[in-house]
């Protein structure tokens, strides 16, 4: 291995890319695991406000279709970078002038909360009208037939629309997973550190600029080919029961 | 001398329990078009009523207002003896009895509605299990013998896109046969058939008809009208033209739009 290496040329970056110091992988891998817990937890927040959103863009009242309205144009309209900063700052700041006007003083908010809730809130605009379009693509006579048998409205959602809606979702909100691993390297932007502030860090100390970052673009590579065979295997499981389309236009 | 008074009683009661569906009065709009202009029908247990009309006449409307599919202008609607409490607007005042009433009414579509996603099998059990309670292993057995009743038996696991027209709208009368309904209706149960698979899910129906099952059935099958209904009810434009035994009705037609619509359909 080590000859390998040798012949490579490349023994100085393994050195430099070992887990355990003076090597800087731990780091790198550290980043990687706080990206990937926030973009798990703002790809879920997402999911969870998209919900709600598409069903009250689908189903609610006047206000409810004007607000949301508001909320997808404006979140998908401002950069994410400015609104990460927007709602970071402002976020942290109502936080803490709710917390002192009850008398508890300063409170330190967690990089990783924080980071979710603003990554979640892009998110959620975006899940919003990939859900929407879900649910309108399936057939109405299969929400109708739900009705029509006495299926209560949340139970309808349940067994029915969110299964039905699963097959035209998929390939919206892989895409939002995959973007949502990456807007991650944003949060370096307010001191998080995650993969991307890991990496410039580890590669501004040794002055490896070009190792780390290879190194850094290799994981958030691999993140997205098991993402990809991740979603391949719920794409099948949604289309279930629907003829594949292959063949067919012959 | 308490006899007679008995047997008055016993005669009165029953007449009000053999009611299965009663619709006073209905009017539906949409917008300005007015769909329904004051229909009234009443159908008493073992009834099969078949509902024919040109298209435009309203006659999925009123079926689909029955359940409220569609949600009824005014008018009154009472399944089983019991009124179903409207505003003036004609929404149901409580959505929790209509959906009570909705698991007694097993209704088939036109374009059968099967959820896609869901095996045979799991269609006919996912309103017994979910919504009426049904013990799962009970739902199933009695769902593999619906199954089994409507020619499908071996179908069981298949999904629905992979069958045929008419073995789609077996399964979708399965699955209304599965929450044994007081009352079926049916709308246009063969009109997106193929001719030639017609013949099955009629025979099916048929076979309802003959256990005495309660029907409302919209449909353009003049002949199988003829054949299984117990009353006839001509709609045109909104309004019940002319209505009676499929005898009188077909054999024996008064009013000249009947006469000039069995013409052309016929």
């Amino acid at each position: 291995m080590d000859l390998i290496l040798d012949t490579l040329g490349l023994a100085k970056s393994a050195e430099l890319l070992s887990l355990s110091p003076p090597g800087w992988g731990g780091n790198l891998l550290r980043g990687l695991a706080n990206s990937l817990q926030i973009a798990f937890g703002a790809f879920g927040f997402g999911l969870l406000i998209g919900l709600f959103g598409a069903s009250g863009k689908l189903y609610g009242g006047v206000v409810i279709r004007d607000l949301l309205a508001i909320y997808t144009t404006v979140i998908r309209a401002v950069p994410e970078l400015v609104l990460i900063l927007i709602l970071y700052y402002v976020g942290t700041d109502l936080i803490n002038q709710a917390s002192s006007a009850l008398g508890y003083g300063r409170v330190e908010i967690s990089g990783v909360v924080a980071g979710i809730w603003v990554l979640g809130i892009v998110q959620g605009a975006y899940a919003t009208e990939v859900l929407r379009g879900a649910i309108q693509a399936i057939p109405h006579g299969q929400i109708e037939a739900a009705r029509a048998f006495g299926m209560p409205s949340f139970m309808l959602m349940r067994r029915v629309t969110i299964p039905a809606m699963m097959s035209y979702a998929t390939p919206g909100l892989a895409n939002l997973w995959l973007i949502a691993t990456k807007d991650t390297a944003l949060l370096a932007i307010v001191g998080f550190s995650e993969l991307t502030l890991e990496t410039r860090q580890a590669a501004s100390s040794t002055r490896a600029y070009f190792t780390f970052f290879l190194a850094a673009g290799a994981l958030y590579m691999i993140v997205t080919l098991f993402s990809g065979a991740v979603f391949a295997r719920i794409e099948k499981w949604a289309r279930r029961g629907q003829p594949s389309l292959r063949g067919a236009g012959k | 001398m308490a006899m007679p008074e008995l047997t008055a009683d016993e005669e009165q009661v029953p007449v009000e329990e053999t009611e299965a569906i009663r619709v006073t009065d209905l009017h539906k709009s949409f917008g300005t078009l007015e769909v329904l202009k004051g229909v009234s029908l009443t159908a008493h247990k073992g009834d099969v009523v078949a509902i024919i009309g040109g298209s435009g006449s309203g006659k999925s409307t009123f079926l689909r207002c029955i359940n409220f599919l569609e949600t009824p202008s005014s008018g009154q609607i009472v399944i089983n003896g019991e009124e179903v409490l409207m505003r003036p607007d004609g929404m149901p005042v409580k959505r929790r009895q209509i959906e009570r009433i909705r698991t007694r009414l097993g209704m088939v579509f036109q374009a059968f509605n099967l959820w896609t996603h869901r095996t045979l099998l799991e269609n006919v059990i996912e309103v017994p299990v979910h919504v009426l309670k049904v013990p799962r292993a009970k739902a199933i057995e009695r769902a593999q013998a619906l199954l089994e009743r409507v020619g499908l038996g071996d179908r069981a696991d298949t999904f629905p896109s992979y069958l045929s027209g008419g073995q789609q709208q077996r399964a979708a009368i399965a699955r209304a046969l599965a929450v044994d309904p007081s009352v079926m209706l049916f709308d246009e149960p063969t009109s997106a058939l193929d001719p030639e698979l017609v013949g099955e899910v009629l025979t099916v129906i048929r076979d309802l008809a003959a256990e005495g099952r309660t029907m409302l059935l919209v449909t353009h099958e003049m002949k199988f009208a003829r054949e299984v209904a117990t009353h006839v009810v001509y709609l045109f434009e909104g309004r019940i033209e002319e209505q009676g035994p499929p005898e009188e009705v077909f054999g024996n037609p008064k009013s000249a739009r009947l006469q000039q619509f069995l013409k052309t359909v016929g």
